[in-house]
C-alpha cells in the first residue's frame, strides 16, 4: 500500500534524524574523538577514537533494540507491548527532564576505554530507547503486511530489521559527530568547541517524551 | 545550570591566554590570633578604575579561628572534559576552607562587589563523611570538587592518614574519600593533575602536630616532614607510585604540572634541603618505560648572616635559608615563579626546557635580616610567599603571610598583610609595580589569591595546545 510505503520512508528517516541527532550531542562523544586526535597528533587517532565510540553506540542500540526483537514475536501484545514500550520512553524522558544533575559516573571511565564509554553514555542517556518507538512502528508494518506468515519467520525477521536500525541509525550518528569533531581538529578550532557547545538536556528529554509519545499514537491508531 | 559553557572556560590553556585580563582578585584575609573572623578580600586589578589596587569590598565569616589559607573555585576549565559531556557549570563559587576549624566556606561571587556566604560545612559533617580533617586544596574536577586535607581523624588529626575528598560541584554536599588504594602516602598537601593522561601527584607537609603551633625544629632536623610525593591512576584513585626525593628534602609542598595536558612533566617545590639548608625545586616527568622520574633542577643557596639578625631559630646556622614556600608556573608552560620566602625574593626561571631551568628575574622584597622595602615606600613584611600569576602571564601578584603560627618564628615582632603585583617583560625579567601595594586592614594577614576568570593554578585543561 502507498500509505505503508510512504510510513516506512517516514520511519527510517526517523532512525537517520536521530542518529545525526545523537551524533551532533557532545554528550555522545564528539569532543573525546576531537582530544584524541590533538593528544596523539594523528589522524588516526581521531579516526580510531570515532570508530571506538561508533562501536559503543552500535552496542548500546542492540542492547536495547534485541530484547524487544524477541517480544515482537509475541504478535497478539503487538498493541500492549507498543504502548508498553512507548510509556517506557516517556518515562525516561520525564526521569531525565527532572534528574539534570550533572553526570559524574561517566567521568569515571578512563579516557582510554572509549567503546565503554560510549556504550554507558547513550545507555543513562537513554539513546536506545529513543529508537524503540520507531522500531516497532517498522516492525508493525511488517506484520500488518505479513500477519499470515509463520511467528518465527517473522522474528528473524524482526531480529535482522534490529539489527539494521542500529546500524544505520549509528552510521548516521557517526557520520554527524564525526562531521564536526573533523571540522574543529582540522579547519575551526578548539576555540569553537566551547561555543557549539549547547545544553541539550531539556532538548533531548522531551524528544523522548515525544517519541515515546508518537509510538502510543501510532500503536493505538494501528500503525 | 546554564545553556552554554561558562565563558571563562577555556578548552586549551592557550585560548585562557588570551582571554580578557582580570579585573578582580580574591584574597584571603587571615586573623592569626583568631581575634577576628577570618575573611575574603577583594581587590579591583582594572587599571583603568579609579579603585585601582585597593581593596573594595571584603566579607568576614560568622565565625572566628578557621584560619583560612588556600582555596579555589567550584567548576574551572575542566567542565570541558569530553569524558562528563556536559559544561554546563558557572564558575561563580568559591570553596574556603579553614585549616585549623575544618570548616568549609562556599562563597557566592556573582557580584564580585557583594560576595554572600552560600553554603556552611560545620567541620561535624567533615570529620563525619571523610575521616580526615583540616582541609586545604580544591581542584575541580571529573567527578566534582576535590579537597586536599592535613589531617586524618581525632582530636590531633592523626588518627588515620589525610587524604583527598569530593565534593558535589552543584549541591556542595560532601560524597566521600577519593583514595581506593593509597599505598605509602601518609601525609598530605597539594595535588594536581593531567585530565586527558589519566594521572594525579600529590605532596606531602606534615602532620597537624607538625605545624599547628609551629615549626617543630627537632623534627626538621631530623628529616620528619614529608619529601615524597605520589602519582595516581587519578581514575582508579590508585596510587601507583611514590617517588621519595631523599629524607634531606623537607616539606615537598607545591604541585605544579605542565598545563598543556600533552606533556608529562611539571614541577614540585621543597621548602628546605635539611643537609644544606637550600630551597629546591624537582622536575618530574613521565619516563619511556612508563615510570616516574625526577631530577633536582633549581637550587637557592641560603645566604649568611650574623646571629644578631637572624630569629632564635636560626640564629645556631648563622644563615638565611632560602625556604621555597610556593611556586607557580604561567599558563604558557614558560615561566617558573619560585617565592623565597625566607631570603625575600621572588624568583622567575624560564623553564621552556623543564630539566634546565634559567634564572631570568629575581625581586628582592622582605626577608629575614633584610626587610627589603617596597619601592612605592611601603613595608612589606615576612616574605614574598603565595604567587599567582595572571592568565596572559603578564602580571605576577604575591602575599607576604606562610602559615599564622610560622609567621612569628621567622619573623618575630613583624606583622601586616600585604598584596603586590609584578610586570613581566616582554622576554623575562620581573619588576615590581612601584603603584602596587595593598595594605590589608589591621589586625588581618593575606595568603591565597584567585583572579577572577580563573589563573595559573586553578584551571585544568582537557585539549592540548595546538
Amino acid at each position: 500500500m502507498d500509505f505503508d510505503a510512504s510510513t516506512m520512508t517516514a520511519l527510517w528517516g526517523a532512525v537517520i534524524l536521530s542518529g545525526a541527532y545523537h551524533g551532533v550531542n557532545p554528550g555522545m562523544g564528539w569532543p573525546l574523538a576531537v582530544s584524541a586526535g590533538l593528544m596523539e597528533a594523528r589522524h588516526r587517532a581521531m579516526a580510531k577514537a570515532i570508530a571506538a565510540l561508533a562501536a559503543g553506540h552500535l552496542l548500546a542500540m542492540l542492547a536495547i533494540l534485541l530484547p524487544f526483537s524477541m517480544m515482537t514475536a509475541l504478535i497478539d501484545w503487538q498493541t500492549e507491548l507498543r504502548v508498553g514500550a512507548g510509556l517506557l520512553v516517556i518515562a525516561m524522558g520525564v526521569y531525565l527532564l527532572i534528574n539534570r544533575r550533572h553526570p559524574r559516573f561517566l567521568a569515571r571511565i578512563p579516557p582510554s576505554r572509549l567503546v565503554l564509554w560510549s556504550f554507558l553514555a547513550a545507555m543513562a542517556h537513554g539513546a536506545g530507547l529513543m529508537l524503540v518507538p520507531i522500531y516497532l512502528g517498522i516492525c508493525g508494518i511488517d506484520i500488518a503486511e505479513g500477519n499470515h506468515e509463520a511467528a518465527r519467520e517473522l522474528m528473524g525477521q524482526n531480529l535482522a530489521s534490529a539489527f539494521m536500525v542500529a546500524l544505520v541509525h549509528t552510521a548516521a550518528m557517526t557520520a554527524a559527530g564525526g562531521v564536526i569533531a573533523v571540522a574543529i581538529y582540522a579547519y575551526l578550532g578548539l576555540k569553537f568547541l566551547s561555543r557549539t557547545w549547547f545544553n541539550l538536556d531539556i532538548a533531548w528529554a522531551s524528544s523522548l517524551i515525544l517519541v515515546g509519545a508518537f509510538g502510543i499514537y501510532s500503536a493505538v491508531q494501528g500503525h | 545550570m546554564t545553556l552554554r559553557p561558562d565563558p571563562t572556560f577555556h578548552a586549551t590553556a592557550q585560548l585562557a591566554m588570551q582571554a580578557p585580563a582580570e579585573n578582580y582578585g580574591f584574597t584571603v584575609m587571615l586573623s592569626p590570633d583568631g581575634s577576628q573572623p577570618d575573611g575574603i578580600a577583594v581587590i579591583d586589578l582594572n587599571p583603568k578604575s579609579a579603585k585601582y589596587g585597593t581593596i573594595v569590598h571584603q566579607l568576614l565569616m560568622p565565625n572566628k579561628g578557621d584560619e583560612f589559607h588556600h582555596f579555589g573555585w567550584n567548576a574551572c576549565s575542566s567542565s570541558l572534559s569530553p569524558l562528563s559531556g556536559h559544561a554546563f557549570l558557572e564558575r561563580r563559587y568559591l570553596i574556603v576552607p579553614g585549616i585549623r576549624s575544618s570548616r568549609i566556606y562556599v562563597i557566592d561571587t556573582k557580584d564580585p562587589l557583594d560576595l554572600k556566604i552560600h553554603k556552611i560545612i560545620e567541620p561535624e559533617e567533615v570529620f563525619a563523611k571523610t575521616g580526615y580533617s583540616r582541609p586545604h586544596t580544591i581542584h575541580c574536577g571529573p567527578e566534582g570538587i576535590y579537597v586536599s586535607t592535613l589531617g586524618g581523624g581525632g582530636a590531633d588529626g592523626t588518627d588515620g592518614p589525610p587524604g583527598i575528598f569530593i565534593m558535589d560541584c552543584e549541591t556542595f554536599e560532601i560524597i566521600g574519600q577519593y583514595e581506593m588504594d593509597r599505598g605509602k602516602q601518609d601525609k598530605h598537601y597539594d595535588f594536581w593533575w593531567n585530565l586527558p593522561q589519566d594521572y594525579m601527584v600529590s605532596s606531602e607537609w606534615g602532620l597537624p602536630p607538625q605545624f599547628e603551633n609551629g615549626l617543630v625544629a627537632e623534627d626538621l632536623l631530623s628529616n620528619k616532614y614529608g619529601h615524597s610525593i605520589h602519582f595516581w591512576d587519578l581514575r582508579k584513585r590508585k596510587n601507583i607510585q611514590t617517588m621519595d626525593f631523599g629524607e634531606n628534602y623537607q616539606m615537598a609542598l607545591e604541585i605544579r604540572p605542565a598545563h598543556d595536558p600533552k606533556k608529562s612533566y611539571g614541577f614540585c617545590g621543597i621548602v628546605v634541603d635539611t643537609s644544606n639548608l637550600q630551597g629546591a625545586v624537582f622536575t618530574w616527568w613521565r619516563g619511556e618505560d612508563g615510570s616516574w622520574q625526577s631530577k633536582k633542577t633549581i637550587t637557592i643557596d641560603p645566604r649568611p648572616e650574623k646571629p644578631e639578625n637572624l630569629p632564635p631559630l636560626l640564629q645556631g646556622f648563622e644563615a638565611v635559608p632560602p625556604l621555597v614556600t610556593d611556586i607557580d608556573l604561567s599558563l604558557d608552560d614558560r615561566y617558573l615563579y619560585v617565592a623565597c620566602w625566607g631570603l625575600g625574593e621572588m624568583r622567575q626561571y624560564d623553564v621552556s626546557d623543564p630539566m634546565n631551568p634559567v634564572l631570568t628575574g629575581t625581586v628582592e622584597l622582605g626577608g629575614i635580616g633584610r626587610g627589603t622595602k617596597h619601592p612605592g615606600g611601603g613595608d612589606f613584611a615576612f616574605g614574598p610567599q603565595m604567587v599567582e600569576i595572571s592568565r596572559d602571564g603578564k602580571r605576577v601578584y604575591w602575599t607576604n603571610s606562610l602559615y599564622s603560627t610560622w609567621d612569628s618564628q621567622f619573623y618575630p615582632g613583624e606583622e601586616g598583610g600585604q598584596m603586590v603585583m609584578a610586570h613581566v617583560g616582554e622576554d623575562g625579567g620581573l619588576t615590581l609595580d612601584k603603584d602596587f601595594h595593598v595594605d590589608f586592614p589591621k589586625g588581618h594577614r593575606a595568603h591565597q589569591i584567585r583572579l577572577e576568570g580563573g589563573d595559573c593554578s586553578t584551571d585544568s585543561f582537557c585539549y592540548p595546545n595546538v
